[in-house]
Formats: structure tokens, sequence, C-alpha cells
């Protein structure tokens, strides 16, 4: 059944998130955009909330809750959506720095043993992909992982970690074996403190500076044999690498939804500007006899719409138990781009307004960029996207 | 009220409807008929028929006005219109004509109107109807027309010029949209009043195949009896919200069909000793599109689904027609623009798309949902 209203259910919880976003983090916005690197401990009393978490097993003889009617059901990657979408709206920064909730926690949940669930559930966990010569093209990653004993030991270089400082433990991707390609990428759980592995530098960025981004240096780390997430195995096809590739198409959407967020925080001030001079956007109007301000304004709200409703398409998909590589490849390359250019024009509407500090515009800016860099650029997106639509494979379609 | 299940998919019903219009479309429009039709400005009177029979536009009219009393259902109706604007505009506008003036009857007309008008037109048979709203004029804008109402004891006068009104010609009434002291209102006007002069049939860029005619009202005198919804007036902006769902819901269709032509065409299309969709100047294009497409379509079911939980839809039906109209003329410019020299040329319907394609932002009210 086609349906797009928003349930009660998903009012509630946009608009609880929306108290917090409002009450939380914007207040401390501004401060941690111009302290880059300081810690923001406001977010503490987030440790204790398990964002990233497995689903509660069934103990034996437990009885089955309920079902729920139709209408009160979410899914929970909507309702992540939904959630990220209001965060991002408070502070794409401060989002990313929430305590437990890295990608790398990501990674844990998804794939960790139960022992170690047991000893890095708790963690915060920061992933490193990226090389200073492996970006987008994640398959050609040279750290390399080496097994003596009961230990590997990791060298290599890992560019880009968000929460790099504020981890704990990081999930490190390396090869055991060069030769084998992708299918000899495994990934790694190394802790902070381990002789050999080191934090070089923190950078110093654009924009989401309440967020941490560093370099790891591993210099001959040695780890227990144990660390290792998944099979050690290197297997001749490449469907390892496709499943940890698969995850993205998890994460995909809760990027295009911080676009979303970052995006709205923009179009809100501008209404609030725009009303403020008594212009009332009445959506009724030929768009050709208004403003070139109001017709900009609708134009942007209507992109915004096409952006969330290709979002929670996908989410809404994963929840359903649907493939959804091409839908979360579409939302997030036209989030990130579109979101981009959205906060760019309000900026340019809000005139000198947007380009003070005085006021979160010019941040937003800043911030927004990163959305369509970040978990696969627009281009690779549009790559993905492409490859679905037409049916090619990557080397019929570089 | 009970909240309905937030969702994407479609029901059975709503599936098997899309299938059969896509079945429809396939056999006798897309292809070289659509192009016959366009290039003999004329859309053949049994494929309009054909449309006519799956019942659509009557299946919600109560039964005692001809209807079958089935629910209404404007994402139902969205899904409608893609399928045939996805086989051809022209056919989705003219087979679906009566509808402007059925549901604006039955929603907003009084018990005698509907009594009256309802059974004429909700016939097994399509019998023209139309509707009036488009104006000839620079800044023309549905909110505020030119074309004046004026009150005259017991009847209205109207004066003003109208274009773009579909199979003017051969139907029986006409809703005519005026002003009627500042607000907008909708008149049912006979064919044979002798105040309504119908010019010659319109040349437009797009929609060949659709007869269209400029219309005159002059010193038009129509009985108060016959202003939608009697003393009370029509609910105009709800009448423009259907009908704005409607357009984003023809645009998507069009849109679709030039995406798909231009992404086969594009695996097709060998230069440099590969196909041209290799390359990724085109595939990115293509990729655009596809979820460009998808967007506009999800847009319109956004608003559909406010009107579907008995909500306004006055924002939602505006953003969705903003975007089809902004959309639609991007991705069929695409369209002609991959398949280069031969999109220029008329035997490829991308051709048509990107002249049909200019219609989604510019036309108002030309169909309904």
């Amino acid at each position: 059944m086609i349906n797009l209203e928003m349930t009660q259910k998903m009012i509630d919880v946009k608009s609880g998130m929306n108290n917090m976003a409002t009450n939380m983090l914007r207040p401390i916005s501004r401060h941690y955009d111009e302290n880059e690197h300081q810690y923001p401990a406001e977010l503490d009393v987030f440790r204790s909330i398990k964002i990233m978490n497995r689903p509660k097993k069934k103990k034996a003889g437990e009885e089955a809750k309920p079902e729920k009617p139709e209408s009160r059901r979410l899914g929970s990657n909507l309702s992540t959506v939904i959630v990220i979408e209001e965060m991002s709206w408070g502070d794409l920064g401060l989002l990313l720095s929430l305590p437990n909730a890295g990608l790398g926690n990501a990674a844990i949940v998804a794939v960790a043993t139960d022992e170690q669930m047991e000893k890095f559930g708790d963690k915060w966990a920061s992933m490193a992909i990226t090389e200073p010569g492996s970006g987008s093209d994640s398959g050609s990653i040279t750290a390399r992982a080496t097994l003596d004993g009961n230990e590997w030991i990791l060298s290599g270089e890992k560019i880009f970690v968000t929460c790099a400082e504020r981890a704990d433990v990081a999930v490190i991707w390396a090869t055991v074996d060069k030769s084998a390609g992708k299918s000899g990428i495994k990934s790694f759980l190394v802790e902070k403190g381990r002789p050999g592995f080191k934090l070089e530098k923190l950078e110093h960025k654009l924009g989401i500076r309440a967020s941490d981004t560093g370099t790891y240096v591993l210099d001959e780390c040695r780890i227990p044999k144990e660390n290792i997430l998944g099979s050690a195995e290197v297997k001749q096809s490449t469907e390892g690498f496709k499943g940890v590739m698969k995850t993205f198409d998890n994460t995909r959407p809760l990027v295009a939804s911080m676009a979303l967020g970052v995006t709205r925080a923009a179009l809100d001030l501008t209404r609030e500007k725009i009303e403020e001079k008594d212009i009332k956007l009445d959506y009724e109007k030929n768009p050709n006899n208004v403003s070139a301000t109001e017709k900009e304004f609708y134009m942007m709200e209507a992109n915004l719409e096409a952006m969330r409703l290709l979002t929670w398409r996908a989410a809404w998909m994963m929840d359903n138990g649907e493939f959804n590589n091409l839908e979360a490849s579409m939302s997030k390359a036209k989030a990130g781009r579109c979101g981009t250019l959205i906060v760019q024009k309000c900026c340019e509407l809000l005139g000198p307004l947007g380009f003070s500090c005085e006021n979160l515009a010019e941040k937003w800016m800043r911030d927004i960029k990163i959305t369509d860099i970040f978990e696969g650029t627009g281009q690779i997106q549009h790559l993905i996207v492409a490859r679905n639509i037409l049916g090619y494979s990557s080397k019929q379609l570089k | 009220m009970e909240d309905r299940e937030f969702g994407f998919s479609m029901s059975e019903e709503q599936s098997s409807m899309k299938d059969t219009v896509a079945k429809l479309v396939k056999s006798m429009v897309m292809g070289n008929a659509a192009h016959e039709m366009d290039n003999n400005k004329i859309i053949p009177r049994e494929i309009i028929d054909k449309v006519w029979e799956l019942g659509a536009t009557v299946s919600t009219v109560p039964e005692e006005y001809g209807g079958y009393g089935m629910e209404y259902s404007p994402i139902m109706n969205t899904i409608f219109l893609e399928e045939l604007a996805y086989g051809d505009m022209a056919l989705a506008i003219a087979a679906t004509l009566p509808s402007m003036f059925i549901y604006a009857i039955m929603e907003m007309g009084t018990q005698e109107q509907k009594k009256k008008y309802l059974p004429l037109y909700c016939s097994p048979a399509y019998k023209a109807c139309t509707a009036a709203v488009n104006e000839p004029q620079f800044r023309f804008d549905a909110v505020s027309l030119e074309t004046k109402a004026e009150k005259q004891g017991g009847k209205y006068v109207l004066n003003g010029r109208k274009c773009f009104v579909p199979k003017a010609l051969e139907s029986g009434h006409l809703l005519v949209a005026a002003n009627a002291d500042g607000k907008m209102e909708l008149f049912i006007v006979e064919g044979n009043n002798p105040g309504l002069k119908i010019g010659e049939r319109g040349k437009n860029i797009g929609l060949y195949a659709l007869e269209s005619y400029p219309i005159t009202l002059e010193n038009c005198e129509v009985s108060a009896d016959d202003r939608v919804g009697g003393d009370q007036g029509c609910n105009f902006n709800r009448f423009l919200q259907k009908t704005r769902i409607a357009m984003s819901a023809i645009g998507t269709g069009v849109s679709r069909a030039s995406f798909e032509y231009a992404r086969d065409y594009a695996k097709e299309r060998v230069q440099f000793g590969e196909p041209i969709a290799y390359r990724q100047s085109i595939a990115f294009m293509i990729a655009e599109m596809a979820y460009e497409v998808d967007a506009m379509r999800l847009m319109t079911w956004k608003a559909a689904s406010a009107l579907e939980a008995g909500r306004d839809a006055k924002r939602e039906s505006y953003l969705a027609k903003l975007y089809a109209g902004e959309m639609t003329m991007k991705i069929t410019d695409y369209g002609v623009q991959i398949l280069g020299g031969h999109g220029y040329i008329r035997e490829n319907p991308v051709e048509r798309y990107y002249r049909n394609g200019r219609g989604i932002a510019i036309l108002e009210s030309m169909a309904m949902v």
C-alpha cells in the first residue's frame, strides 16, 4: 500500500529528537565549530545510551510480543533516518561525535563474534579505511596484516578517520594478501595504546569541525589473533569484500539523511528571514509571478522533499528486507549534491547574513559539503546508480 | 482517524491497474502508433474508448449517477495517469478529460448539479466534456484569472479568453474558470451557449495529437444554478491541487518514457568501438534521469497521499508540480541530448517527449486525480 503520510509514531520520533537537537546541540554548535578538536563533553550524557546495538535474543520460553497495529510499527532504519535528520538539523559535527556511535561500532555490531561483542561492544570504535593513496578505490589499500603465531602484525597509514582521537578502539582495514586483491582485505580491532599504534595528527577541516578527523600510523603493531573481524580465510571470490561494501547500502541513506538535516536547517532560517520581511509563502501563485527569492525557496523546498523521499524509500526498503543497493546510492547521489547546492543558495539569499559568522548559515554551508564526499562521493554514487540501471559491471563502466 | 501504515509499495490492486494500463499502452500506443498520432494530429477514437472502458474515471462516481461507487483514490489515479502518459501525453489528457468535469461536480457540485450533469458523462461510452482554465497572456496565473464572471440577477455573465481547451468543439459542456469578484469560481457552460465562441484549433509546440482550442466568452450568460457549488461556490484551490497532482503524474510518465528510450539507445549506440553508455558523461546523465523520475513520482504520491488521508494538499501539490515541471524539462532535454542528432529527428520519440514535456510547468488543469 502506498502511503507517504507520516504516521503519528514518525511524527513523535521526529518532534522528540527535534527538541533534543534544539536544546542540546544548537546551543553548543558554534562553540565547537570555533574550537576544533576540543572534546564536546556535553555529549557524555549519550554514553550510556546504546545507539548501536544488536536486537536482544529471545530467551527460551519467552513469549513473542504481540504484533503492533500496522500504523504503530516503525522500522528501525526509517526511524534512524528520521532521528539523524533531526540531529543533523541540530549539528552534524556533533552528531558525528556521539560517543559509541561511530562507523566502527556499526561494523562491530554487524559482524563481531559474541566474544568480540563482549569485549568491544561497549567501546567507542572508529573506522579506518582510507589511505593517502586509496580513497574511493577502497579495494586498493596497502596497509597489511601478517600472521605471526598468535598475533597479527599490522603496518600502514590510515587517514581521514572520524573520531580518531576520541575512539577507544579502531577498526582497521588491511590486506592479508595483496596478491588476492579485494578478497585479501580484512578488518581488525586495534585498541588505543597498543605499541606501534599511533594517532599521528588531527586535521583542520572546512566543516564538521566538532568532529575530530585524524591519521593513524601502524608500525609493526601487534594484536591478538582473535581481533580479526569476520573470517581470516582468503576466498577466491570477492564475496567477502562485496559483503563489506553491502554495509554501505545501509549507511548511505544515513548520510543522505544528514544532508536532509543540514539542508532543512538552512531552509528554516531562510524562511524565517523571508517571513520577517512580510513575504508570505502561500504555495498558490504561479511560481513565475512571485519574487526570485520566493521561487528559489519553493524550488529548494521541493528538492528537499525529493531528497527526503528518496532517502526514506531506501531506508524503508531495508526495513522490509528488500535489496536497496540502487536506491541507497540514488538517495545519497541526490541528497549530497542537491543539499550542498541548496545551502549555498540559502547563504546567497540571506545576503550579508549568509556570509557572517553571526548566525549558523555559513557553518552549514561548510558542514553540508561533506555529505557529498564521505561514504562514497557523489560521483561514485552516480557510478553505482548507472551500473545498476544499465546492467554494467565495474569493468564495463569504469 | 487511525493512521495508515507508511509505505512505498503498491497494493495488489494498484499494481494490477498499472499492469493493465501498461499492457494497453504497449499494444496500442508505444512505438510507431504514438508517432502516427502526433504526425496525423489525431488520437484514434478506439484508443480513447479502450482507455475509457477501463472505467478508472467513473469508478468512484456513485452508482445513482452512473458510476461504480468505488472508493476514491488519488494515488490510484496518479498511477493510471503516469502509465498513460508514459505511452503518450496527449492520450493521457484526452482519455481522462471528462474527469475534470466529473470530479469537480461530484465533489463540489450541488445535488441538482450532480443529478443533472453526472449521468450525462458517466456512461459506458466516452463523451467529451472539458475544462477551460488557461488564458492566453503573459503572467497568466490560475489564482488571479482575467476572465470575469459578473453576477446579474439570477445569472452570471462571463467575459474573457481561454486557450488550450482540449476537445472544446466536441464537448457537450465546459467547465470555465473565472474570476468572480476576486474569488475564482467554476461555471458549467453548455457547448452551444451563444456567448461561447470556439476559435480555430490551436497550434502548439507539443501535444500535436490533442485537439485543443482557444475560446472567447462574450457576454456569455450562465444561470446562477450552474455555478459549481451553487451559492457557496467551489473550493478552487482544491480543484487546483487535484489538477497539479495530475500534471505531476503525467510529467513522471513522459520523463520515464524519455529516460528509458535514451537508456536503451545508449547501450546500443556504438561509437569509438564501444556503447556510448560505457562513458561516464552519458552514464551519469542516465543515472540522474533515473533518480529524478523516481523523485518526481514519489512527490506525486506524497501529495496524493495527503488527499487520500483527507488532508489539504496545497503545499505538497504545489511543490510536486513545480518539481515535475522543472525535472520533466531537464529529463526530456537529456533524452534528446543523449541521442544527439538522432534525437533531433522526429522519428525518435525523444523529440516528441521534449516538446510535450514543456507543457508540465506551463499548463494548468489539463487533467485531474
